[in-house]
């Protein structure tokens, strides 16, 4: 661990109150949607020091405490203020494996910054907007050294290279254990790859970041389904592995059960971002894997979140006309990110919110013509403490769409669990883990992130690998269940 | 990377590939399927397994030229090598003792029938099998179906050898003349597979479809592969590939296989235009792999 790093900040705790959070510079909304490039661009050096020194140092630092992984924010912050950046990034990197991602996707506003005392006062400290930027200043320099532990002669199976299973790996391998991440795809990453578009998180950072796990040690298979290729008991009983962690991720995309989904042109969210995000569609015929041609065509996505909005700015960005995001609830209930809806909004994508599609309508040839809607107003609230969308009577509209995408979420993906019989599941098909030691009901078996929760986000998935991780590393140490 | 140990072509434009594959051969079941990759820009495409063989870590597969995809991998040769080859993927056939199975197979669908007939004959089954061509030349796997099958009938649209006519022409002839059968599988294009099921769909026969929908990462994530079955939709990758054939709405999926086609003509234009220097690519794909395998050692 690293040593205490002192206050270098020359500003008083007034001044630093009155500055303004510092803009993070993004790519023009006009230019943004002609391409596939980063739509932020990255604090420089004197913007990230501007920025970490409004950091007020607290001694109680319910900054770290909000976050999942426990980022040390205050201590890296301090080196950003000292200019040390090699340094912050050392520090961030004893409890987070990929600050580059988290630095971009992570849903801070959650997390770290509504910790943050300056979110009380104003805006909160750019905890994100500091971490990506010592996560590049690191990937940019070459500065990240990897340091290999004394090996401990145990095996850990990884299955799933997401955001979880990448999470554990780094602590694992950290603690001398030898670790092999099994992946399905042919690609690395996980959601990260096949989920997330190249314009918030570039494929080449990823990419960096894996090698970085490679450089400590993480051995990494791709092209093996577990539960088909392998099955998890076969690891442990014919291929050695002292414990496996099984980190799969989201599952089945669920559709919503009305007239005309089979149409042409009706997608579930990860088709639609897979084609483009892991097989490159948009780069078609260059890649080999088409998507319908979106060129002047109404494209909608059906829900409000991350995924949603993810898949209507790609839409936009492959020339969609009109580009609809269509949410049964408000505004506020949206859960997607405050800056995702934003930039979306810069981008030109409308919101028909507080309406539901009730049937998707066809063309001649079996293509998607229009999606009849309906009107919602807010009810009582639901089992989730939202106020449940109430369907208005006599309030149905057609809003005519080439594509629609379904993003309404997904359902658990049976295929470790129905070839492990050792593992018992929850009433909707999840693998049963305990919330703190990650434990399944078979042991030397864990499980984190969303194959246990449902779909999540990044930061959580990483959160449940790292106590995976912790946990597994005192079971195989002590050897008790 | 996963080499190719042997290839011949069965007929022109249908090649058999044995590829290296340990961890696939040692748990392949019949009616499962592979999904592959050539080369970095390539698509993913399922392809069913033919036969494995765990002792030589090796599967096989039966390839149709029909698209840039399909037109590459069939250029490939023994020393060349697979960029990425995933599975066994999908559901394998239900195989119990049913009685007398009839297997019908269309084209290139003989070769996706065979391991589940080899695996019925296994199991005590009277196995009687059906597979059509358009002609002669494209009749593949007569030898290998006649080993497994009580009888064997061989039609071609031309005429050329065996019955003259269609696959369902003497399916219908067997329920015509009053043959009990307590199965029938069958495999091959949509318009024939929609046809059984039409022809046992009175007699009240069960009968089983191997679908073969467009598919990206066939472990149940992206619902690409759906189907409409008995009015619900389902993944053909997880809840398949075979279903039963009165439940599936044969048109839908026509429709939805169709919804690439002009991106489809596009890629073999392109690949058309210069198909040597994109094959030479592919081959040397292995060289390539390995380099940067090593850097990062």
């Amino acid at each position: 661990m690293s040593a205490p790093v002192k206050s270098q900040n020359p500003l008083t705790l007034k001044e630093r109150v009155k500055l303004p959070r510092q803009h993070m510079p993004e790519q023009m909304a006009e230019l943004r949607v002609l391409n596939f490039g980063e739509v932020n661009l990255g604090y420089s050096a004197e913007l990230a020091q501007m920025e970490a020194r409004r950091c007020l140092e607290c001694a109680k630092h319910t900054c770290m405490d909000h976050c999942p992984v426990g980022v040390k924010v205050r201590d890296f912050v301090r080196l950003i203020v000292a200019g040390d950046f090699t340094g912050a990034a050392t520090v961030i990197r004893e409890d987070n494996v990929l600050p580059a991602v988290t630095g971009r996707v992570c849903p801070q506003e959650d997390h770290c910054e509504a910790g943050c005392v300056l979110h009380r006062r104003g805006e909160s400290l750019g905890i994100g907007y500091l971490e990506r930027f010592v996560a590049d200043y690191e990937l940019r320099m070459g500065t990240y050294h990897a340091t290999k532990a004394v090996p401990t002669g145990m095996k850990v199976a990884i299955v799933g290279s997401g955001p979880s299973g990448l999470s554990a790996a780094g602590d694992l391998v950290q603690r001398g254990h030898k670790v092999h991440v099994f992946e399905a795809l042919h690609e690395l990453g996980g959601v990260l790859v096949y989920g997330i578009p190249e314009f918030r998180l570039p494929k080449h950072i990823i990419r960096q970041q894996i090698d970085y796990m490679r450089a400590m040690g993480v051995e990494f298979e791709a092209d093996v389904v577990v539960g088909r290729t392998i099955t998890i008991d076969e690891m442990i009983e014919e291929e050695g592995y002292d414990a496996v962690f099984v980190a799969t991720g989201a599952g089945l995309p669920l559709f919503m059960n009305i007239p005309g989904e089979h149409l042409n042109g009706v997608y579930s969210a990860n088709e639609f971002l897979t084609r483009i995000n892991l097989m490159h569609a948009y780069e078609f015929p260059k890649y080999d894997q088409p998507i319908v041609d979106l060129r002047g065509k109404d494209v909608a996505v059906i829900g409000g979140g991350n995924t949603a909005l993810d898949a209507i700015r790609s839409a936009r960005r492959l020339g969609a006309r009109k580009a609809y995001v269509i949410y049964r609830r408000s505004e506020a209930e949206m859960p997607g990110r405050a800056e995702e809806v934003k930039h979306a909004r810069q981008e030109g994508i409308e919101f028909q919110l507080l309406t539901s599609p009730v049937e998707f309508l066809s063309d001649e040839k079996g293509g998607l013509r229009a999606a009849r809607c309906v009107r919602m107003e807010l009810g009582e609230p639901d089992a989730s403490g939202r106020r449940r969308p109430v369907p208005i009577p006599g309030s149905e509209f057609e809003l005519p769409l080439s594509v629609a995408v379904l993003a309404i979420g997904t359902s658990a993906n049976p295929v470790v669990q129905s070839t492990t019989p050792g593992l018992q599941i929850d009433k909707r098909g999840y693998i049963a883990a305990d919330s703190v030691t990650q434990r399944t009901s078979q042991k030397g078996v864990f499980a984190g992130g969303d194959i246990v929760t449902g779909s999540a986000t990044v930061i959580l998935a990483m959160g449940a690998g790292r106590r995976a991780a912790k946990s597994i590393h005192e079971y195989l140490v002590t050897g008790n269940w | 990377m996963f080499p190719i140990l042997q290839a011949e072509f069965l007929a022109p434009g249908i090649k058999r590939f044995v590829i290296a594959a340990p961890r696939i051969s040692r748990k392949q079941q019949p009616g499962q399927f592979v999904i592959l990759r050539l080369h970095e820009h390539g698509e993913r495409i399922p392809l069913t397994i033919e036969s494995s063989d765990p002792r030589r870590g090796t599967i096989s597969i039966v390839v149709q030229s029909v698209g840039k995809t399909t037109h590459l991998l069939n250029s490939l040769d023994a020393g060349d090598a697979i960029l990425n080859v995933v599975g066994p993927l999908g559901k394998p056939s239900a195989i119990k003792k049913f009685g007398t199975v009839v297997v019908v197979g269309g084209g290139v669908g003989a070769a996706m029938a065979y391991p589940t007939a080899v695996a019925l004959k296994q199991a005590g089954n009277r196995v009687i099998s059906i597979i059509g061509a358009r002609n002669k030349g494209l009749v593949i796997l007569e030898r290998e179906l006649l080993q497994v099958s009580d009888a064997l009938t061989i039609t071609t649209d031309d005429g050329s050898y065996g019955r003259k006519g269609l696959v369902i022409d003497q399916l219908r002839d067997l329920i015509a003349n009053g043959m009990h059968i307590d199965l029938v599988l069958a495999v091959g294009p949509i318009p024939m597979m929609k046809a059984v099921a039409d022809i046992t769909r009175g007699p009240h026969i069960s009968t089983v479809v191997s679908l073969n929908p467009i598919m990206i990462d066939g472990t149940g994530m992206c619902g690409g592969c759906r189907v409409l079955v008995d009015g619900k939709s389902r993944f053909a990758c997880v809840d398949g590939p075979e279903f039963d054939a009165q439940m599936v709405d044969f048109g839908v999926l026509q429709q939805r296989n169709a919804m690439y086609r002009s991106a489809e003509q596009t890629s073999m234009a392109e690949f058309q235009r210069n198909p040597m220097s994109q094959i030479e690519s592919v081959r040397h794909a292995e060289d390539t792999a390995c380099a940067t395998e090593g850097d990062l050692r």
